[in-house]
């Protein structure tokens, strides 16, 4: 396994390397001078050159990238321009907001969308399985964000039941933070339950109709324990990996849901930053996000052999 | 000596298009899906010849009115008669839809079938190319670049469309080292046809059915991504109307005017829902394996 991992993080060297050159030259090409925006109200010839000179934005692009890597090597990603702060601190203050909300989110996918997805198997062609299809389908077509505001004006407005928007750290008052957190979790949720469904359904599918499966009914086993422990632990394989690739992309489904709900995490930091020019925080952030879905692509991986003994041979 | 008498087109597999189009019209809720795209594509395009106030015709005397006999999804904050911005705002979502597959599809095609047909460096190169825009998350590249590009419907369709090559180079790619290994590929070589002709005659076609699939799929994240660059101010600009910069404009009068918030957002809904259902239906048609 260990030698599997280093083969796998070895493999990810040269995409992380080509990611960042990526990253790097998209946000030097983005409109506008971030130096104007820095300077403000005054923009005297001197000051701009100061702030050029100040954040090396004078010396040639392969210079600033080589500068910025090295550093990003060495966990420092920079300044923001708009609030001064390190990009790092910026990152490490906002990121357990937004792992907050993708944690609870795929604690409802999951709740909601692998029972689903195995009555919908178990039931196939029936009108559950039909309606459970619809439903899957209608989530994977459901705009998060106009969900979001639905929600907003059906359970805050009108219901008064849950705050529309905020955020209460986990650490200072764990009921409300939950709260506040729960109607947005479950707009980011929605999308991640329906494709875990639909996978659940097909894994299902496929194992139920396999010979292991009808050995044991035949042996007289009852359904319950045929259809849970037989089929779906076999079944879950493939399913856990695709909640580690899904858990990815909820990082990235968040830049919405936080901003329909004001809530101050990386999705939030992200669009900012790109309102504001704030160059260093959008590379950070961008280059943050893609580390972390090229790590959830090694978990999954690494998963797939824990969970599958066939692939821990090879 | 027969075998070299025998036409590659002999050995090709039986074309089924036929048979995928009587399993297309066998699925109810495929053809659903078909019903619901082309009434939108039908109202888009009939939107200039429809009996309908301009999208940006103010009346100052009937702002934020809700739904009535004259005014039948109401008007926003501007007095502008919303069905009016709904009927126009299918072109904004709908082109950005097509267009940014579009361009998805001409940089996608060519760059994967090159990797999945010349191999090698070329193909090594273009792989971890696109391994690391894969690893960019699709929303916030399309953010990124839409930002980078300038704020306008344009640019959106173009960074929603950059987002998603790597999506067709990677199918385009493992369907042309699949169409490769089969006989017909040998037989196309052997009567020495040019890389050009196999690739034009034998690998585009037989690659096409899963793009087609994937394509239709990409049309419903292409909507919604319009939909959101738009909602955050990085797509269609005001005046001209768009589902998504509705939305955003519908989340400052939530309890004046709700109804704002609700026809764009069940447009989105419904027209996604038409492409994936589309979509789904014509992998089950093109595949009936994979179901």
């Amino acid at each position: 396994m260990l030698s599997f991992l280093g083969h796998r993080i070895l493999i990810a060297v040269p995409t992380i390397f080509l990611i960042s050159i990526f990253v790097f030259a998209m946000q030097k090409l983005l409109p506008g001078d971030p130096v104007l925006a820095l300077a403000g109200e005054s923009r005297s010839p001197e000051l701009l050159e100061f702030l050029r000179e100040k954040y090396r934005l004078n010396d040639p692009l392969y210079v600033q990238y080589f500068t910025w890597i090295g550093n990003a090597l060495r966990g420092d990603l920079g300044v923001s321009l708009r609030t001064q702060q390190p990009v790092t601190e910026l990152i490490a203050q906002k990121l357990p907001v937004t792992l907050q909300l993708a944690v609870m989110a795929l604690i409802i996918a999951v709740v909601i969308g692998i029972p689903a997805g195995i009555i919908s198997a178990y039931r196939k062609g029936t009108w559950i399985d039909w309606l459970a299809n619809i439903v899957a389908l209608s989530g994977l077509s459901v705009p998060n964000f106009w969900l979001g505001i639905m929600l907003i004006m059906l359970v805050s407005v009108k219901l008064g039941w849950l705050p529309a928007s905020g955020y209460q750290p986990l650490s200072e008052d764990p009921l409300q933070s939950i709260r506040t957190m729960l109607m947005p979790a479950f707009v980011l949720g929605t999308g991640l339950a329906a494709s875990l469904m639909r996978h659940t359904r097909s894994a299902m599918l496929s194992v139920l109709e396999s010979d292991y499966v009808r050995t044991a009914r035949a042996k007289g086993l009852n359904e319950r324990t045929v259809v849970l422990k037989h089929a779906l632990r076999n079944a879950l394989v493939p399913i856990v990996t695709v909640t580690t690739l899904l858990f990815g992309e909820l990082l990235a489904g968040a830049v919405l849901t936080e901003q329909i709900f004001t809530i101050p995490g990386f999705g939030k930091l992200v669009v900012d930053a790109v309102f504001n020019r704030d160059y260093a925080v959008v590379q950070g952030v961008v280059l943050c996000t893609a580390i972390a879905f090229i790590a959830m692509n090694i978990l999954a991986d690494a998963m797939y052999r824990v969970l599958n003994p066939k692939m821990r041979d090879q | 000596m027969t075998a070299l008498a025998q036409t590659p087109s002999d050995t090709l597999p039986p074309r089924a298009p036929n048979r995928a189009w009587a399993r297309m019209r066998r699925n109810p809720v495929a053809l659903f899906g078909a019903l619901l795209v082309g009434f939108f594509v039908c109202i888009a395009l009939l939107a200039p010849l429809l009996p309908i106030p301009g999208p940006a015709a103010t009346d100052w005397g009937a702002i934020r009115k809700a739904p009535s006999m004259q005014h039948w999804l109401g008007t926003d904050e501007l007095g502008r008669d919303v069905l009016s911005r709904m009927i126009w705002g299918a072109q904004a979502s709908l082109l950005a839809g097509v267009v940014s597959v579009g361009i998805a599809l001409g940089i996608g095609i060519p760059l994967g079938v090159l990797s999945g047909y010349v191999r090698g460096w070329t193909d090594a190169a273009i792989s971890r190319v696109t391994e690391a825009l894969l690893a960019a998350p699709f929303l916030i590249l399309a953010i990124a670049l839409a930002a980078f590009l300038g704020p306008s419907l344009r640019n959106a369709m173009i960074a929603i469309g950059l987002s998603a090559v790597p999506i067709f180079i990677r199918l385009a790619r493992g369907q042309t080292m699949q169409v490769m290994t089969e006989d017909y590929m040998e037989s196309a070589r052997a009567i020495g046809l040019g890389h050009g002709a196999i690739i034009w005659r034998y690998i585009l076609p037989n690659i096409f059915p899963p793009l087609l699939v994937q394509a239709t799929l990409t049309i419903a994240t292409a909507i919604i991504a319009e939909a959101s660059l738009s909602f955050l101010g990085l797509g269609q600009q005001a005046p001209a109307p768009s589902w998504g910069s509705m939305l955003n404009t519908a989340k400052g009068f939530m309890e004046q005017a709700p109804w704002l918030a609700l026809w764009p957002g069940i447009a989105i809904f419904l027209v996604v829902l038409g492409f994936n259902l589309l979509g789904d239906g014509l992998r089950d048609a093109l595949d009936p394996k994979g179901r």
